[in-house]
């Protein structure tokens, strides 16, 4: 198979590692409002809830295929990167899944169950919001510092999974800022201050401890001149974070735009940190690359579809804008 | 076979199992709630334009409910590849990815986000929009199924792929496509899907006609249910049988644990039931019809059939073949027998009779007792190679030990069998109260 110019062994890595870093973002931000929304549950009224999760029903089951499109990527462009991540992130990949299924299945059944029932899939909704939060941020800390053994780096990563959980809290109450009128708006301005608050702590901790963790990391962020060029970086998140606290409750949607805003930059600074990785200090991502032969086919599909994905997100977004109203549950 | 390898292959195959148990009914019954949603559309009349809505809104609450376990469970699959089986994307990865990544691409995301605009949108946009939608999200289902049978017929019969190193590279992305088994796998689980749909129709339906025999809605599903199943039911055995050919062509390793053949003769005789011994290598308490297999596959009376003996080590085993297999056709011919019974007795409009009903609610989730069996012939059939010639099983699974392996199946097992019997339950319930839209109590506009 030499007919494949060397150049395509460069460039399609690069293209994909862009693909699947979009399709990890775009999942990180989408599934950590619905997220967000199920773990600010038990904090709600009756009424409270129904609005909660009709704010959420029309989008959740298309946000959640952000992941699978996100691993499936992972699994196409670099499929020995996707056995070593998965292999090392065994337990923690296993009980985000329980956390989702449980989520998934309790926000379908809680719509039809009655009395105490309905009370136990609305914690099961909850419990399945935070576990699968929780573990994702596991799996970033664990990820981040290259599956490294010893108490310092679970450590490390269980902050980090309390972080993941604050950030998802944050989108979750400024969605619902944008999404619900009255007391419960009043409410989310509340929960997203704390969730804010929560996620400065966790961004500044995880900025100071990933690069002593992490010699690679350092290198990048504290060396002349990287650290001139790469210094607008956390000054924007700090920026969006003043901007959240500030424009909460006197707009709808800018709290929730600056919040996105924050888990952009937070995520090219992560991506920063470990490009050329694919596993840290370990695999690059042209040593985990599939063949151009796969690269190429899949490339063609994406291009043409992709496309059609985002248009019809945007027009269901477009369907479903506006308030949500507690009866929209279910009009068929 | 060590611990581990066996945890990890009980493990997968739970998952890969449970999550089956709900595209097979998603994907037929999308199709049908496109019908539903037409003849709400073009009913002439008010009445029976609010029959199709009630109708249309207790399957799409089922639809919803099964479509949302496919997607957890499914979500468990794309990583169970990696943590399981990463020797598999190793060596098949060039070929397995695309082939995913194109299922998520062309399908999943087109369902799941069209799905939103059929439950919620209703009243929010243009009535051909959400029939649009409606029919958006069937495709999406079969497109779904398209490709994900793609890559399980090529485990199966590879072709189209050339060696590039260690790893395989394709060199006919239609070669690897529409590999030989592809199309009779493809049409044997498309019926599948839409004889399971329709059983659950009828036999839910049955179930509310048992309690509430004059609700208008359940009536007419239940009369849909049967026809469709009377019409599906012949054409799977047909496909079943062309499929079978194709595998004896193909895989006759798997034909003959399937029948249980030891020894390669001429005139095989047709075992209808034994106790296969693999340890003599000969079956037990044997019920045989002479020159019956030679017939069935070779059809002549005296043709060649290869014993399981002709394949020496690599070959599946063969009580659980045997048997699968007799579960699956033995309920495929109860099905046919219920199916015509059925749409007999209920040609005309009147009531059909109680104990018909009981038979039909006892045979609502039948079609997942078959699939079940199927699969579970045709996968443990491929065995001992994951990609039948190219990789083995033993050689794809992964590092993960067996704490991790046992910790994590106990989890996934307490789950599942939590969620079925919910959804079991909950689709019973459902069906039971009947009456989605509020039909009878005059709720509806």
């Amino acid at each position: 198979m030499s007919e494949y110019p060397p150049v395509l062994f460069t460039v399609l890595p690069l293209v994909f590692t862009g693909l699947m870093g979009a399709a990890i973002l775009a999942y990180v931000v989408l599934d950590g409002y619905d997220l967000g929304v199920g773990m600010l549950m038990p904090a709600a009224t009756p009424e409270e809830k129904q609005v909660m999760v009709a704010s959420i029903g029309p989008f959740w089951d298309a946000n959640e295929t952000w992941l699978v499109l996100g691993i499936g990527l992972l699994l196409v462009a670099f499929p020995v990167a996707h056995g070593v991540v998965l292999g090392a992130l065994y337990l923690p990949v296993a009980a985000m899944l329980v956390g989702l299924m449980l989520r998934g299945v309790g926000f379908e059944l809680r719509v039809k169950a009655e009395g105490w029932h309905r009370e136990l899939w609305n914690w099961l909704f909850w419990a399945g919001s935070f576990l699968a939060s929780f573990a994702q941020g596991l799996m970033l800390g664990r990820y981040i510092t290259g599956f490294a053994s010893g108490f310092g780096y679970w450590l490390f990563a269980i902050v980090v999974g309390g972080a993941v959980c604050g950030g998802y809290v944050l989108l979750g109450a400024t969605w619902l800022v944008l999404k619900s009128e009255g007391e419960l708006r009043r409410k989310a301005i509340a929960w997203a201050r704390w969730g804010l608050m929560w996620v400065a702590l966790a961004v500044a901790l995880v900025s100071i401890v990933t690069p002593l963790a992490s010699e690679t990391v350092r290198a990048k962020w504290f060396s002349f001149p990287n650290f001139i060029l790469v210094s607008p970086l956390p000054l924007a998140t700090l920026l969006s974070g003043i901007f959240v606290w500030r424009t909460l409750g006197k707009s709808d949607w800018k709290p929730f735009a600056g919040a996105v805003a924050i888990y952009v930059l937070s995520f090219l600074g992560l991506a920063y940190s470990l490009f050329p990785y694919v596993v840290m200090d370990r695999l690059t991502i042209w040593q985990a690359a599939a063949h151009p032969s796969a690269l190429i086919f899949v490339l063609a599909g994406t291009l043409v579809v992709l496309p059609f994905i985002l248009g019809y997100t945007v027009y269901v977004y477009r369907v479903f804008g506006g308030k949500a109203k507690g009866e929209d549950v279910y009009e068929g | 076979m060590d611990e581990t390898l066996i945890l990890a292959r009980a493990q997968f195959g739970l998952n890969i199992a449970f999550h089956i148990l709900f595209p097979t009914i998603s994907i037929g019954l999308s199709w049908m709630l496109v019908v539903f949603r037409l003849r709400h559309e073009r009913a002439g009349n008010e009445a029976e334009k609010r029959a199709w809505l009630a109708t249309y809104r207790l399957w799409v609450k089922v639809f919803a409910l099964t479509f949302a376990m496919g997607v957890v469970s499914g979500v468990v699959m794309s990583f169970q590849f990696g943590t399981n089986w990463p020797g598999y994307m190793n060596k098949v990865g060039n070929i397995a990815g695309p082939l995913l990544a194109y299922e998520v691409l062309t399908a999943f995301m087109l369902e799941a986000t069209f799905l939103g605009v059929m439950l919620f949108g209703m009243n929010r946009v243009p009535g051909w929009m959400h029939v649009t939608s409606t029919i958006g999200v069937a495709a999406g289902t079969t497109i779904s199924a398209f490709w994900i049978l793609a890559l399980n017929s090529w485990m199966h019969t590879p072709a189209g792929h050339v060696m590039d190193g260690a790893a395989l590279v394709a060199g006919s992305w239609l070669g690897v496509i529409f590999n030989p088994s592809f199309p009779y796998r493809f049409a044997h689980m498309s019926l599948a899907s839409g004889i399971t749909a329709a059983f659950l129709l009828a036999g839910l339906s049955a179930w509310r006609l048992l309690r509430a025999p004059e609700d208008p809605g359940a009536r007419v599903t239940l009369r849909f249910g049967v026809r469709i199943a009377a019409v599906l039911v012949p054409l799977q055995i047909f496909a079943g049988d062309q499929h079978g050919l194709n595998t004896l062509a193909h895989q006759p390793a798997k034909i003959a644990a399937m029948e249980a053949l030891w020894q390669t003769e001429r005139g095989a005789a047709l075992v209808l039931f034994a106790l296969p011994n693999e340890e003599k290598k000969r079956n037990d308490f044997a019920l045989t019809v002479p020159y019956g297999a030679s017939l069935i596959l070779t059809h002549e009376k005296t043709g060649e059939v290869k014993g399981i003996e002709a394949f020496g080590e690599d070959r599946p085993p063969v009580a659980p073949l045997f048997f699968a297999f007799r579960v699956m056709v033995g309920m495929g011919v109860l099905m046919l027998l219920l199916a015509f019974t059925s749409t007999y007795l209920l040609r005309k409009k009147e009531l059909p009779p109680r104990w018909l009903l009981w038979c039909l609610a006892g045979f609502a989730f039948s079609g997942w007792v078959a699939t079940l069996a199927g699969w579970l012939v045709t996968e443990i059939g491929r065995q001992p190679w994951l990609v039948t010639g190219i990789l083995r099983t033993a050689d794809a699974a992964g590092k993960a030990s067996g704490a991790q392996l046992g910790s994590s199946l106990t989890a996934y097992i307490l789950t599942y069998a939590a969620l079925l019997i919910s959804y079991m339950v909950v689709l019973t319930h459902l069906a039971g109260k009947g009456d989605g839209g509020g039909l009878m109590k005059g709720k509806l506009k």
